[in-house]
């Protein structure tokens, strides 16, 4: 094998397909039969499983925001009855926030690589993560009977006491789904945690640790301490609903407002729980493609810990018109001024990895690009919702739903597919069709920046979000949007069908197609069952490129 | 490329119609938009540069151009350098913003007081002078108008984009917000906070007049009774002046000047009488017992509307004496007791 045969506008190397085979014993071979699968407990299957069911929902989710666009291609309340619209908007917030985002990154890619990137053979407990995706699957069920049943029509954000004394809908099913999926994500959260502090391989310190490691130990954080205090705040309403116990209900001494405290405390961190393991993946991207250590390690790393930290005090800026006293708006404002600056950190020391760097636009690397463009969007306009007297007229309005949507959809899932794009031949020992998937990288940038960026116009014109009808000054951008959220949709179909088609037809990979450093890199693909057929002694820095071409000379000579 | 006429002219149209940029109709919104415009700025250049340093060094760095990187750590002075700037700069928005939100969430004490009552759909606005508008607000331009606003059921949100101002309104609690209209018009008015089937028809149309205009239309539009007025026969009609009547064995505290009065209550606290204290006062009496007095007023939670605990409480704002209680007090017992006094025998 030698590095003179690839052409210089690309890093990838793949053995010669005439002879290539995928290694016979792989975790996919391991075992066979469904029930192999639904009763494993090695990690890898189980993020495969997770990435089938979250894939499942993410469609789900995006067909609900088909119809949510349909619907506003007109300003008048006519394609379906204004409570099946709220019915759809609630289902799509739900559906994607809790059953995709939460766990996209973590349950899928963390899943699978958080041992490997380690030098462990599983994650500290395999039983606990199989349970996590059993409760995931529940959480799962639980939402479709509401679904089924005939849905919810809260917003995704419950509300009291429209959603305990005013909806006569599955409030309660919805309630429970997402109570039991918050326990997958704890589960989920807890193995990282033990993982990282228990089972790191011989000479894996804290700080030759890949990146993605440090975010997706960030983000665990958030998910153990944060969830549960969702979850005791849907019993809470559970309980309003049905004994009427009067925690929120002002006629009863309740206070309304302590309902929002609870659910922000968990769903401002939530935010941070989605983005923190897409930066990981950035991270990692970012430097294999431009073949340099990340600039700044120890900064990139411990952003993530302070993203983490500041993340929990913070919740309150969703109050700020709410009547909360106007010193307390105060602290929370200038607390969410600092939460910011980490994420700016990030940004320009991803960008100054590039310096110097000797770049190669492979998919994976342009849907990077695309995350920093999107993500520097979504946070500079979180600076406006951040500040408090313009949050008054922004808030509520559709410039909050461009806001999340960028850092979230720009954000998250531009990350997500990056990293989908770049470890599936790590997953699959297949590698992807590179110019079609390049393809679905541009147009779901553009179809995501028509989709999103008039939003921001309607925003600042006023017009509010969750509105069935809306009046009709507003449809010009309205239709944009809709336009947009086509292409878009094209964007994400592509995706499931070139990988859908690679997993039979795409050229076999070999070990480490990208020359990547990471311990995950450095074995077969698909892996072994146990990962490592003896634990690794690592002694070289994460993204040490030139211990990685020291180690393939050495390689080339002992084999020719 | 040719494009037909008729679909040019239909595209003009459509232009045209369409909105980009919302009116500036109030005293504040000058100084919302100069904050937005900065905002505005700061996101453009951080944009550019991010997407120049992205796209430069993928240019000079490719790797057809530059087949070895070269390795760097890091640089704690470019990294500090990038951690103090942009915390400048939030910090910038911080205080600018914090300025904005001060001045929007307290009104000036000589604006005038509307009572905004909302409840699942519609908005309901009450003028002092009693009259009442459903999904529609009438405004003198040039003088400062705050609204005390409740919802009677679940949240709502009160949002005029043209005046750049919104605020909960929230079941339970009065909420405030104040805004200085400028030119006459008519501007959208929308509830912005998620409250059900109807949300998106929560919505009316605040008309702001000239002051003459509004004179007009205040005298137009009365029923004749004034809020004040309204509060005083339903303080009669409940029964509240058979205590509240400030007579010396009155076994209920004398509501006369009470408003704006700093009251001890029985646990030793000291409370600012304002509209918020009065209506939780009729509400949970139990809980807001004026030193000195036994605790034995009912509670009147689910037996007055918001609409007359508003009118209630502006007719307690107005009390300055008791004379007109003790009449009040006087006639209904006179009525039930006998047709005529002892005080029209004696002459």
């Amino acid at each position: 094998m030698s590095t003179h045969a690839v052409p210089l506008d690309t890093i990838v190397l793949l053995p010669d397909q005439a002879t290539a085979t995928i290694p016979k014993k792989n975790y996919i071979t391991a075992e066979h039969g469904l029930l192999s699968w639904l009763l494993t407990g090695d990690h890898k299957r189980i993020a495969m499983l997770y990435l089938i069911s979250i894939t499942f929902f993410f469609f789900i989710g995006g067909a609900f925001a088909g119809m949510i666009r349909l619907e506003l291609l007109t300003p008048q309340p006519d394609l379906v009855s204004s409570d099946t619209y709220n019915k759809f908007f609630t289902m799509h917030g739900i559906i994607m926030i809790f059953l995709f985002l939460v766990p996209s990154v973590p349950a899928t890619l963390g899943n699978f690589l958080m041992p490997i990137m380690l030098g462990a053979k599983d994650l500290a407990f395999p039983k606990i993560n199989l349970l996590s995706w059993y409760l995931y699957l529940v959480g799962g069920a639980l939402t479709l009977a509401a679904l089924i049943l005939g849905g919810v029509d809260t917003g995704w954000t419950f509300t009291t006491p429209l959603s305990t004394h005013y909806l006569n809908t599955h409030v309660i099913t919805a309630g429970m789904a997402i109570f039991v999926a918050g326990f997958s994500s704890i589960f989920t959260g807890l193995n990282f945690i033990v993982t990282i502090h228990r089972m790191r391989a011989p000479g894996m310190t804290w700080f030759r640790m890949p990146l993605f490691c440090w975010s997706h130990y960030a983000a665990s954080i958030l998910m153990v301490l944060g969830t549960p205090v969702l979850a005791i705040t849907l019993v809470l309403v559970v309980l309003e609903r049905t004994v009427g116990i009067g925690v929120f209900d002002p006629t009863k001494g309740g206070d309304p407002l302590l309902f929002q405290h609870l659910f922000w405390f968990y769903s401002h961190p939530a935010v941070y729980i989605m983005i923190l393991p897409g930066m990981g993946v950035i991270s990692e991207v970012i430097s294999t493609f431009s073949r340099k250590r990340v600039f700044g390690y120890t900064a990139v790393a411990f952003s993530s810990v302070a993203i983490a930290l500041f993340g929990f005090f913070v919740w309150a800026h969703h109050m700020f018109i709410m009547g909360v006293s106007n010193y307390s708006a105060l602290v929370f404002s200038l607390l969410t001024m600092l939460v910011a600056v980490p994420s700016a950190i990030k940004i320009f020391n991803w960008a100054f990895t590039l310096h110097k760097g000797s770049i190669t636009f492979e998919t994976p690397m342009l849907y990077a690009f695309g995350f920093m463009g999107l993500f520097t969007i979504g946070g500079l306009t979180g600076v406006f919702l951040g500040s408090l007297g313009m949050d008054i007229h922004l808030t509520e309005t559709y410039f909050i739903v461009a806001h999340f949507h960028f850092v979230m959809v720009g954000g998250m899932l531009m990350a997500f597919l990056a990293g989908v794009h770049f470890w599936w031949p790590k997953m699959t020992g297949r590698m992807y069709p590179e110019s079609l998937s390049k393809l679905a990288a541009v147009t779901t940038f553009i179809g995501f920046n028509l989709t999103f960026l008039p939003q921001f116009i309607l925003g600042y014109l006023g017009m509010p979000r969750r509105y069935h009808a809306y009046p009709q000054e507003f449809q010009v951008l309205n239709v944009l949007s809709t336009a947009g959220a086509t292409v878009l949709g094209i964007g994400y179909m592509l995706p499931l069908l070139y990988l859908g088609w690679s997993l039979k037809y795409g050229a076999i990979a070999g070990d480490n197609p990208w020359q990547a450093t990471g311990l995950e890199w450095q074995i077969q693909s698909p892996p072994l069952t146990e990962n490592f057929t003896e634990i690794p002694i690592v002694d070289y820095e994460a993204y040490d490129y030139e211990w990685l071409e020291k180690k393939q000379k050495e390689q080339v000579t002992t084999v020719g | 490329m040719h494009i037909s006429p008729v679909l040019w002219q239909f595209l003009i149209k459509w232009l045209h119609a369409s909105a980009l940029f919302p009116a500036e109709a109030s005293t504040i919104a000058p100084y919302m938009d100069a904050l937005y415009f900065f905002l505005l700025l700061l996101t453009v250049i951080g944009l550019i540069l991010v997407g120049s340093l992205i796209f430069g060094f993928s240019l000079r760095y490719r790797r057809s151009r530059n087949p070895v990187a070269t390795q760097v750590e890091g640089s704690t002075l470019m990294e500090a350098t990038w951690t103090i700037i942009p915390l400048a700069l939030f910090l910038v928005c911080f205080v600018w913003g914090a300025l904005l939100y001060f001045r929007i969430y307290n009104p000036p004490a000589n604006s005038m007081n509307i009572y905004i009552v909302g409840k699942q759909w519609m908005w309901k606005a009450e003028h002092p002078g009693g009259q009442h508008e459903i999904n529609s607000l009438h405004v003198p331009i040039g003088r400062p108008i705050q609204l005390t606003m409740i919802s009677q059921d679940v949240f709502h949100s009160f949002s005029i984009p043209d005046f750049r101002v919104k605020r909960e309104v929230i079941p339970g609690r009065y909420t405030t917000v104040w805004f200085n209209a400028t030119d006459p018009g008519t501007y959208h008015l929308f509830c912005t906070q998620y409250c059900g089937t109807q949300h998106s028809g929560m919505i009316g149309e605040v008309t702001a007049m000239t002051p003459e205009d509004y004179e007009k239309w205040t005298q137009q539009s009365t029923s004749g009774m004034s809020l004040a007025q309204n509060g005083e026969r339903l303080f009669a009609s409940m029964g509240c002046n058979a205590c509240h009547n400030g007579t010396a064995t009155a076994r209920g505290p004398n509501l006369a000047g009470v408003y704006g009065s700093k009251l001890t209550l029985t646990n030793g606290s000291q409370v600012l009488v304002n509209e918020a204290y009065l209506r939780d006062a009729i509400l949970n009496p139990s809980q807001h017992v004026t030193a000195g007095y036994a605790p034995i007023m009912p509670t009147y939670q689910g037996q007055i509307s918001e609409d007359g605990l508003i009118d209630l409480v502006e007719y307690i704002k107005t009390l300055q004496t008791n004379y007109r209680v003790q009449q009040t007090q006087v006639t209904s017992q006179s009525n039930q007791a006998a047709p005529v006094t002892p005080e029209m025998v004696k002459p």
